[in-house]
């Protein structure tokens, strides 16, 4: 909570005159019942006409001063909820940024993502409603009480009984129904669930001709929904009943005992009035309090939260290293590299050692999770290992500016991820200041270019969220585009040609063979047939290097490379 | 739109008639308890004008009537609490019948329907619509009827009293209405633009938050930042003014109050002093003044009311809309109940397309015997699933026949021509449960042994064993947890324990590595033996042992044979397979 306070710091103005004009509002109403009661005291008792017009124009005037003085209270407290709040947001966003990819995978994209938009949208309501209504509500409260103590102790007294019966009444119920909205939204949430499944199984649904069965669960889960709705809403239900008898009451005996003071000449009939009106105002207050009560803890639990986030700090430090080693240095060396991922018991990698000279070719093999990705990811410093080093160039990885490792590194990544935008603007991600040429260029290389030919708008198509309006193989080969714009000095593939079938796959290979610049090639995948051309393949099993060397070799020397190129090419051996 | 919010609230009303009783009840005890509450004020004036002065309160009458507004009070609370409970009985068990007709309505759509509209959409009109349809009836039958009821109560009583000051509250509370509807008005393209705003904000987040690594892959985290606080600047120029707009409601409606309220006192004092004719009290002008604060609230509540209701007829048109969607066509009241299917299977003259201008599959013959495997090859997106939607009659055919064992399925039993074939998608997909009963779908009564025994075969017995409580381990689609591989691993299970006489594989073994693959290969092998099987896989090794291929290409299927043939004819087939062993070196 502490450090989220501190971008408030340029609303401190406004953090103190929205409270302040909110008061002066409340004070403003709780004079009325005092003027009410001078008018029958004073102005109907003497038969005094102008006296009551001027007590009306004075009611009147108050109200506009409350007008007034509200209008800057909204116009501050909205100004600084949302200025604080927009500063959070960009706070959290730069923060998030400066994360690394382990703190990404421990945190989760979706909880960053929660966080950036509910989380924050509920502190910034909380924020709001606190500077409009915490000053207002118990002003009027007790300054509802003390009025009427000032007007007459004695028959005043059941103020201090109704005050603490009603809250305890509204929080109490408010309170006691929180968990039990909780437990109906996670009822609703099976409901919705188990609506989901049925679309997205709606074939292995019938398939197994499950629909019966599913249609009983759903009645079921509707059913204990609604008896969840029903008890929560018979208790909630009390509220309003259960606070009006209170007070209904609690004026009764507020008049009988104002009636004994006015017997014994210490108050008068208008007084009476004024105490009745009294009493009437806490109610609302009383319950717009409760809720604003409930509203704050919501939201001091989101910041709470946002703060979590915040006090993530990157594991990883940027070096200060700008420029390449040595001309005859490998591109990459990895010497004796272990990779432990954060809260893992196990290594992912255990002793790994090769090494890349430039415009090499390296094909990396293996199952389903034996580290391959893991592997390359070390290449850009996107994990640290713990032992071992992997040097660039002849330098640790970790001497560099991060900036400049990553601008001479292309990757395309297994998932294709495009962004919204023009074709334009995606492949620029790759280098700001690419020509249409030299994007064209990539799109050939890549083998992209039907696909963009395929829309009339060429580079300038717009790509929906997410590449929604593109094909996967469509959105894979603009992801290989990207990378080759950066004509980086060492390209890695990461089982990027998985959605284009064999053909496109093979002439991909040999455009990129083909490119002028001979980056040092890094291939991952789990098609021996795609690896055949490499210069050194490395064999995965379960984050061991069991095999490197030629096609040839590893099919003469490693059983698991030849296990996996027999599964593919069964009858060719036979 | 207006006919539609018509039928719409005809279609509510034919849920609530079931609790026509309830709802009867509803409204006559709104109107009870309005009625006792507005004559309380009355009570404590008449109280109050028993207490003149020094000397001069009359405390018996004081005290009964003071009683009689405590006794009344509670029994409002105890109406009210019993009028809620009704309220609440009704709107929720209509919700859950809507929602269970709708859910109803889910299994009987044809697959078109769902293919064709995204799951978010039904699933939102299903949960979010029912939802807000059921708060707008609460609010309605709560604030609707007690509004109404509270509005025509209290002018009854104000005339009553007196008729001048009753044409003062009646002339002024409009007024609050105006301000309160011209507020509305500009603050809603105020939160227009603000959700737009934010919706916009929200994608960026979404995206570049989302693919977080990504964006760092190609240090693009400045120029996201930028597009950020571009988003971020905007939105808070919007929220400001939305925020700001939409909070003067309360205190203009306020300001108002005190008007009438201002109003009242001098009207209604005047009145007491007689200057108006007959006379009121002190009491009933106090009276008066509790009614001219209460007699704008069932507006301000009506109108808000009113937005709500509309609100909640759109959102129940939506649902009415889903339960009114046409069903796929019912099976055949004489539909034959297919048991132990040999697995004969023929295609006769198919024609298909998905939609009417864009044929897909025409004049497709094909006879499959009894054992035989049939392989379906192609490029992506060439329509190999299609084939397999309709052999399980997802989809019907525009024209030409299927049919197992010599009957059209048209004239079987969807159910028993399904479960006759077993079925593992490239797109696995788990129901949440545990993973035996994921295993046990199509074989509920299935003993332990058995499972075990089908998993075995499907070569998922051994990671199933590493999970942390084994077969009972609770999977969830959405979570996660398991691998691509591993989730087919546990579809291949499946039908490893119910053992139907036909198979369809589509893609089955695509995210298993090649290592596993093979060793479940046998388990395949022997699977396949005497069971008609259709195939479809992009590792042509898979395809070679198939007794047919068919090879498709853009939606048709371009030629059909066993592999020599194929590989004989040098054509679509040939170049396909001959890419695969493209060697790079060569280039």
């Amino acid at each position: 909570m502490k450090k989220l306070l501190t971008y408030m710091k340029g609303y401190k103005k406004q953090c103190f005159l929205a409270p302040l004009f909110k008061m002066l509002e409340a004070l403003f109403e709780l004079f009325i019942p005092l003027v009410v009661a001078s008018i029958i005291d004073v102005g109907i008792a003497n038969g005094d006409t102008s006296y009551i017009a001027w007590c009306c124009v004075i009611m009147v005037a108050l109200g506009a001063i409350g007008l007034t003085c509200t209008l800057f209270a909204q116009y501050f407290s909205a100004y600084a909820a949302v200025g604080f709040v927009s500063g959070i947001k960009h706070g959290l966003f730069k923060h998030v940024s400066s994360l690394s990819y382990s703190e990404i995978d421990t945190l989760g994209t979706s909880t960053l993502i929660t966080r950036m938009t509910s989380d924050i949208n509920q502190v910034q309501t909380g924020v709001n409603l606190t500077l409009r209504l915490f000053m207002r509500s118990p002003v009027i409260v007790f300054g509802a009480m003390i009025m009427a103590f000032i007007v007459d102790v004695n028959a005043s007294l059941i103020f201090v009984v109704t005050i603490p019966l009603l809250a305890a009444v509204v929080f109490g119920i408010i309170l006691s129904t929180i968990p039990l909205y909780k437990r109906v939204q996670s009822k609703l949430d099976d409901t919705l669930h188990t609506s989901r499944e049925n679309l997205t199984g709606a074939r292995v649904i019938r398939a197994f001709g499950l629909e019966e069965k599913e249609k009983a669960k759903f009645h079921r889960q509707t059913e204990d929904l609604n008896k969840g709705q029903k008890l929560v809403g018979r208790i909630s239900a009390i509220m309003n009943p259960a606070t009006f008898a209170i007070v209904n009451i609690s004026i009764a005996i507020l008049i009988w005992r104002g009636a004994i003071q006015v017997n014994y000449g210490n108050l008068t009939q208008g007084q009476v009035i004024a105490l009745y009106n009294y009493m009437s105002q806490i109610l609302i207050e009383l319950i717009k309090l409760a809720n604003l009560i409930v509203t704050m803890t919501k939201a001091v639990a989101c910041a709470n939260r946002i703060e979590s986030v915040f006090e993530v700090k990157p594991s990883q430090e940027s070096g200060t290293l700008k420029s390449g080693g040595n001309e005859g240095e490998p591109t990459v060396e990895f010497k004796d590299v272990f990779l432990r991922y954060a809260g893992s018991p196990e290594y992912t990698l255990e002793s790994i050692s090769f090494t890349a000279m430039q415009g090499e070719r390296i094909g990396i093999i293996g199952g389903t999770g034996s580290g391959k990705s893991s592997l390359i990811n070390l290449i850009g410093r996107f994990y640290d290992c713990e032992k071992g080093q992997v040097l660039i160039e002849g330098n640790d990885a970790r001497e560099y500016d991060l900036e400049y490792l990553r601008e001479s590194i292309g990757i395309v990544p297994q998932r294709a991820v495009l962004f919204r935008g023009t074709v334009r603007d995606n492949l620029k991600w790759g280098n700001k200041n690419a020509s249409d040429a030299e994007i064209l260029e990539a799109i050939a290389t890549a083998q992209a270019t039907d696909v963009l030919e395929s829309k009339s708008e060429g580079l300038d198509f717009v790509i929906e969220e997410g590449g929604k309006n593109l094909s996967g193989g469509q959105r894979q080969r603009y992801t290989i585009a990207r990378a080759l714009v950066k004509k980086p000095k060492i390209l890695i593939l990461d089982d990027s040609s998985s959605a284009l079938d064999y053909a496109t796959d093979a002439k991909l290979r040999h455009a990129i063979g083909a490119m002028e610049h001979k980056p040092t090639t890094f291939i991952v995948s789990q098609r021996t047939a795609s690896l055949q051309g490499c210069d050194r393949i490395i064999v995965l099993d379960d984050g061991k290097m069991v095999g490197i060397g030629t096609h040839e070799e590893l099919l003469a020397l490693c059983p698991v490379y030849q296990e996996i190129y027999n599964s593919q090419f069964k009858e060719d051996v036979q | 739109m207006k006919k539609m919010q018509l039928s719409s609230v005809k279609r509510v009303f034919k849920y609530i008639k079931k609790y026509t009783f309830l709802l009867i009840l509803s409204i006559l005890l709104a109107v009870v308890t309005v009625g006792f509450t507005l004559y309380i004020p009355i009570v404590i004036g008449d109280a109050i004008d028993q207490i003149v002065g020094k000397g001069n309160v009359d405390f018996q009458i004081v005290g009964s009537l003071l009683l009689r507004v405590g006794i009344i009070a509670v029994g409002i609370a105890i109406l009210q609490w019993v009028m809620s409970i009704i309220n609440n009985r009704i709107t929720y068990n209509v919700t859950r019948d809507v929602r269970n007709d709708a859910f109803n309505k889910l299994e009987k759509l044809p697959l078109s329907y769902i293919d064709s509209h995204p799951y978010g959409e039904i699933v939102s009109r299903m949960i979010s619509d029912v939802d807000q349809m059921a708060e707008g009836l609460l609010l309605g039958f709560t604030q609707f009827f007690t509004g109404i009821a509270t509005i025509i109560g209290t002018l009854i009583f104000m005339l009553f009293l007196s008729p001048i000051i009753t044409v003062v509250v009646v002339v002024l509370t409009p007024l609050s209405l105006v301000v309160a509807s011209f507020i509305s008005k500009r603050t809603y393209s105020l939160f227009k633009k603000q959700s737009e705003a934010r919706a916009e904000q929200t994608a960026i987040i979404g995206e570049s938050i989302g693919n977080l690594k990504v964006v760092k892959a190609f240090s693009h985290e400045d120029e996201s930042l930028e597009d950020f606080d571009k988003s971020n600047e905007e939105l808070k120029r919007a929220s400001v003014k939305a925020i700001f707009f939409s909070s003067l409601v309360n205190p203009t409606t306020r300001f108002i109050n005190a008007l009438v309220y201002a109003g009242v006192a001098l009207v209604g004092a005047l009145v007491v002093m007689g200057s108006f004719g007959t006379a009121i009290t002190v009491g009933a002008l106090s009276c008066f003044l509790s009614y001219a604060n209460q007699y704008a609230k069932p507006f301000n509540e009506i109108s808000s009311v009113v937005t709500e209701l509309q609100n909640a007829l759109a959102c129940g048109g939506r649902v009415f809309e889903l339960i009114d969607e046409k069903e796929q066509v019912p099976d055949k009241e004489d539909a034959l109940a297919l048991s132990d299917a040999q697995g004969e299977v023929v295609l006769d003259n198919v024609s298909f397309s998905y939609t009417p201008d864009k044929e897909l599959i025409r004049d497709l013959s094909l006879r499959v015997n009894r054992g035989q495997r049939v392989a379906i090859v192609g490029p992506t997106g060439c329509g190999k699933t299609t084939l397999i939607n309709l052999l399980m009659r997802f989809y019907d055919v525009n024209n030409g026949s299927i049919s197992v064992d010599g009957t059209d399925i048209r004239d079987i039993t969807r159910h028993s021509l399904r479960s006759s074939y077993g079925m593992v998608l490239q797109d696995t997909w788990l129901m949440g449960g545990t993973v035996k009963e994921n295993i046990a779908l199509g074989k509920p009564d299935a003993t332990d042994e058995e499972i075990i025994e089908a998993a075995k075969a499907a070569h998922a017995h051994s990671f199933i064993k590493r999970l942390p409580k084994g077969y009972d381990t609770v999977i969830s689609d959405e979570l996660g947890g398991l691998s691509q591989g591993q989730k087919q691993l546990l579809c291949i299970s499946r039908i490893m324990l119910s053992l139907p006489p036909m198979l369809i594989l589509d893609e089955a073994t695509s995210s298993i590595d090649t290592r596993t693959e093979l060793k479940i290969q046998n388990a395949f092998a022997s699977l396949m033996l005497g069971r008609t099987s259709f195939v479809v896989a992009h590792r042509l090794s898979t395809i070679k042992e198939a007794d047919v291929i068919l090879v498709m290409n853009k939606g048709n299927i371009v030629e059909q044979g066993n592999h020599r043939e194929l590989i004989e004819r040098k054509g679509f087939y040939y170049e396909l397979y001959n890419s695969q062993f493209e060697n790079c070196e060569e280039h």
